[in-house]
């Protein structure tokens, strides 16, 4: 057991593990210290200095974030002194922030402004720096604006990318006065490493970092009676769009949202859990395939392991990080973008639309898919498949825009064809969902039984924040057509966070790992803590979150991706057989090696 | 307090021993513990300008725990005014090379550092040369530690011990939270000494003299002599090694042009002294404390002029990662301008004291809790200066 430190903060004694800062210290007793910089999430900083509080016998006041409590420590959060001391710093912080709220896309969800209305600072006790500086605003990038004039240069955005993400697209440039936060050579982020997974824009305190938001093209075509607009929802947005709308933590919300989406305007609300399961199917049946190709034909062009390809985020980064496994990446395209050609092709045809005519929207929990839609490859229907891509933050907006009250709609259900889904697909919204709906599907085709776990559970590819998942599955008795695959232990891991896939690919690159299959989400926890999601993030809510959709797969009278009817149905009446001409055509694509600088 | 008088010492800059390496050699015999008691008898403290007790500051990173440790010597000479390791470095650079050594044995290190100067790059040849001597001597006496020079690229927050330690492992020069203490956690986060060029230098004379010749120089306080770096409206500019705990009237007396309105003691991060108190003020650790710096200006200076050049140093040398440092250092500069041109009303220099108090309380390192000394000293003592 940890040794135990004793202080007393505001007259209050109390025993901490050895190691607890005094902010820790501070929380166990409901003290609320304000905080910028801080994050659950990421290591300490100490350089906003707005938590700093005033410690007896001690002339400076320490940041209470960064400071370890020590053993007869007498601290005062909230003395005189450290009310004018804060003041200052918010002041400061204001006086080189471009303040002018009304204007700004995280008006009422701002960090700063919320210190600021704590800290009545009206009275501007500095001069305005902002007008005598030179700021960069980017927004050349089609998934992330970033606008310097309202950077606080909390450095959270810098340690996202270079912790979490392993990615470091973002870093601290100059110093002094001109210090800011940048990227390589100062180059517009969609020219850098940068994989628009938008874990910064989740964590930005200010409206610094932020999506390009789509709404106004949404409505447009939501008014425009000659368009037909269909949404698709992704399986993550269920679980954290309540969040957005003043709901719990954790909340399933899927009716709900079917309910808003269609008071919105939406011609057709459809769900990406569907192309979730066709996703499944293809990529199962190219798992299936590789294997019989490596242990059957022996064929050395074929690459193992395979690699999932569901994350835009993911594709950016190996495209960029390891362009040398591409051929790893499975060829299937992401449910939104299967969606999306599906959509104006399909879709088009069996409703008897025009597909120019067909608007393509998706609410997604990620940034990257913004990037993803645009991709010049995303046209196979002839057409942008994806026209709009709205993170679950954007539909919030919306649906406060339409003034309707969320938690009071009735639970409606998604429209068909393309509606229908199982809960293998809403799995797809954490770490190790993918893994585990091909499992359940692949493990069935090769052997006719359910996979050997209870209540159709693979606990064991469950992933887990922080760490990669490995996991062995091995597969017994099957049938005549697949002997090639009996006894074989499929090995197969699992990663959330680019950190993790890294490791996970460095392991493969050095020879230290041999897997069959891997799945990679590039955000932590998965899509349910995706780039696009509510703020705040921290491992409490994606735990949460996590909880909901796992729960939501229980509830479904279908689990496994086979079983979804109109799947069947779309093999029978459209795309013939997996891996099929069709497939290739709509349902899979290829990469593009990128550099790193 | 005894009457102290200025007196000129040549202890730094004194001659060699006549055996190459000779004290360290002798030195190398003793036992740590006696080292330690002898530097804790000296009373030295270090010499960049923060006077914490060397003995101290080495016994610590003695005892923590580990097998991997380090001696580095800042070198890093960046404050205003302050040439005097430059001169160290150029005339003994022996002495400092054995005063790491000394240290390397007495806290269990295997390597050494010597981080200098950008702009102290001419010097590399000679002390490289140095060096070789050095290890030569340090092979055949069977010492096991080796010494590297480390170039810094100019910036003046790297001399700040984290940030130079940040700057050493490849990072840019930010300064890390304290605690953990070099001491505890420096470079590569080892224990790690780091010293002044200056402070080494008297580690090896206090070994060569012994505790009780250099107690004999200097104060209770503030024991033992100090190169000062003297600038400004002198007649006689340069490096001069003078015993500690001196008065500045006796100082200005020597140095002065007959006509000395101010003295900035410590460089842009030190005070400003007035005319008024130079009778009252003993340069030292129990007055005026100072790394070398003194910057004399006689009645034909603004001394709005020296603050706004100041200022325009701390805006400009800030890392920029502290709210305080990077956000103050603009504000108090823009301040004083709006003042001066009449756009903000005096009183605004009120509220600007009071920023410089916050900044003094809450940066994140010594250079931004610094700014608040020469700002409060100028601004209190030459306010019409600012408003007129």
């Amino acid at each position: 057991m940890a040794n135990k430190i004793n202080l007393t903060i505001d007259g209050i004694n109390i025993s901490v593990d050895e190691g607890a800062t005094i902010l820790e210290a501070a929380r166990q007793l409901n003290i609320h210290i304000p905080t910028l910089c801080y994050h659950e999430d990421l290591c300490v900083a100490g350089n906003c200095r707005v938590c700093v509080v005033e410690q007896e016998k001690v002339k400076n006041l320490p940041a209470s974030c960064a400071t370890p409590a020590a053993e007869g420590m007498v601290i005062h959060t909230n003395s005189m002194k450290v009310r004018m001391a804060r003041k200052h710093i918010v002041e400061l912080l204001l006086s080189e922030h471009n303040a002018d709220c009304t204007k700004c896309y995280k008006n009422g969800n701002c960090e700063l402004q919320g210190l600021a209305s704590q800290m009545l600072t009206g009275d501007h006790l500095f001069l305005d720096l902002v007008p005598g500086k030179k700021y960069t605003i980017d927004m050349f990038n089609t998934a992330i604006i970033k606008d310097d004039s309202r950077c606080i240069r909390c450095q959270r955005c810098v340690r996202t990318c270079e912790e979490l993400q392993s990615v470091s697209a973002l870093g601290v440039a100059y110093k002094g006065d001109k210090m800011k936060i940048s990227t390589f050579h100062e180059h517009p982020l969609f020219e850098v490493v940068c994989t628009n997974c938008g874990q910064c824009v989740n964590r930005c305190p200010t409206g610094a970092l932020i999506e390009r938001n789509y709404i106004d093209q949404v409505w447009d075509a939501i008014y425009d009676s000659t368009k037909h607009v269909v949404v698709q929802t992704a399986p993550a947005v269920r679980v954290a769009l309540g969040e957005a709308l003043g709901m719990a933590t954790g909340k399933i919300v899927t009716g709900k949202m079917v309910a808003a989406l269609k008071r919105l305007g939406f011609s057709s609300v459809l769900d990406t859990d569907f192309t979730a399961d066709l996703t499944i199917i293809e990529e199962g049946h190219e798992l299936l395939t590789r294997l019989k190709r490596a242990l059957v034909d022996k064929d050395p062009t074929v690459t193992l392991p395979m690699a999932t390809s569901c994350s835009p985020g993911w594709i950016k980064f190996i495209e960029h990080t390891f362009p040398e496994f591409l051929p790893n990446l499975s060829t299937c395209k992401s449910p939104q973008q299967m969606f999306g050609a599906l959509a104006k092709t399909y879709y088009a045809q069996k409703r008897k639309l025009d597909p120019k005519n067909v608007v393509s929207v998706s609410i997604m929990p990620c940034t990257a898919k913004k990037f993803e839609a645009n991709r010049p490859e995303m046209r196979s229907s002839g057409y942008k498949d994806v026209d709009y891509v709205l993170t679950t933050r954007e539909l919030g907006i919306m649906i406060k825009q339409a003034g309707l009250e969320f938690d009071e709609l009735p639970d409606e259900k998604f429209d068909s064809f393309m509606g229908t889904s199982s809960g293998a697909a809403v799995i797809f919204g954490s770490t190790g969902g993918v893994m585990e709906a091909a499992l359940r599907t692949a493990y069935e085709i090769v052997t006719g039984r359910e996979v050997p776990f209870d209540g159709l559970n693979i606990t064991p590819v469950r992933g887990t924040e922080g760490e990669v998942r490995e996991a062995t599955i091995k597969i017994e008795k099957v049938k005549p057509e697949w002997s090639f695959l009996e006894g074989v232990e499929l090995k197969c891991a699992v990663a959330n966070g680019l950190a993790h896939a890294k490791t996970v690919m460095q392991n493969v690159r050095d020879g230290k790992a041999n897997y069959h299959f891997i799945e990679v989400m590039a955000c932590p926890g998965g899509c349910l803590g995706g780039g696009g999601q509510p703020i705040p993030t921290n491992k409490e809510i994606r735990t949460k979150r996590k909880m909901a959709i796992y729960e939501e797969d229980m509830g479904m009278p279908i689990r496994k991706s086979h079983e979804n009817p109109e799947i069947a149905e779309i093999y029978k009446e459209f795309l013939e057989k997996p891996l099929g001409h069709k497939s290739h055509e709509l349902l899979h694509t290829h990469y593009t090696a990128r550099k790193r600088y | 307090m005894s009457e102290q008088t200025l007196k000129r010492v040549d202890l730094i800059f004194g001659e060699y021993s006549n055996e190459k390496y000779k004290v360290l050699a002798t030195t190398l015999e003793r036992t740590n513990e006696e080292i330690l008691q002898e530097l804790l008898d000296s009373g030295l403290r270090g010499r960049g300008g923060a006077g914490f007790p060397t003995a101290m500051k080495w016994k610590y990173t003695a005892e923590t725990p580990g097998d991997e440790k380090y001696v580095v010597c800042n070198a890093d000479e960046g404050e205003p005014g302050t040439f005097k390791d430059r001169e160290i470095l150029y005339r003994v650079p022996r002495k400092v090379f054995s005063g790491m050594a000394i240290c390397g044995k007495v806290i269990g290190a295997k390597k050494g550092y010597m981080y200098l100067r950008g702009e102290y790059k001419f010097m590399v040849p000679e002390l490289v040369k140095e060096l070789a001597i050095y290890h030569e001597h340090a092979k055949k006496l069977g010492f096991d530690f080796t010494i590297e020079i480390r170039m810094g690229s100019g910036a003046y927050i790297c001399g700040e011990e984290s940030a130079l330690f940040e700057s050493m492992e490849g990072g840019r020069g930010e300064p890390r939270n304290k605690p953990p203490y070099p001491t505890t956690s420096g470079f590569m986060k080892k224990p790690t000494v780091i010293n002044n060029v200056e402070t080494f230098v008297n580690v090896l004379m206090i070994m060569r003299l012994g505790p009780d010749q250099y107690r004999k120089l200097g104060t209770t306080d503030s024991r033992g002599s100090k190169v000062f770096s003297v600038s400004g409206d002198t007649p006689i500019p340069g490096i001069y090694e003078l015993e500690l705990g001196m008065p500045l009237d006796k100082f200005v007396d020597e140095f002065g042009d007959g006509d000395t309105k101010a003295v900035q003691v410590g460089g842009a991060s030190g005070f400003c002294v007035p005319r008024k108190k130079f009778k009252d003020t003993v340069i030292g650790f129990e007055g005026v404390p100072t790394g070398g710096s003194m910057m004399i200006f006689n009645s034909s200076r603004s001394m709005y002029n020296v603050l706004h050049n100041y200022l325009e140093f701390f805006e400009e040398e800030s890392c920029g990662q502290c709210t305080p440092c990077r956000v103050g250092c603009q504000q108090l500069l823009k301040g004083i301008v709006a003042v001066k041109k009449g756009e903000k009303k005096a009183i605004y220099l009120d509220q600007l004291m009071k920023l410089s108090e916050s900044m003094k309380i809450t940066a994140k390192c010594g250079l931004g809790q610094s700014v608040a000394n020469s700002f409060s000293s100028i601004v209190n003592n030459f306010k019409e200066e600012m408003i007129y």
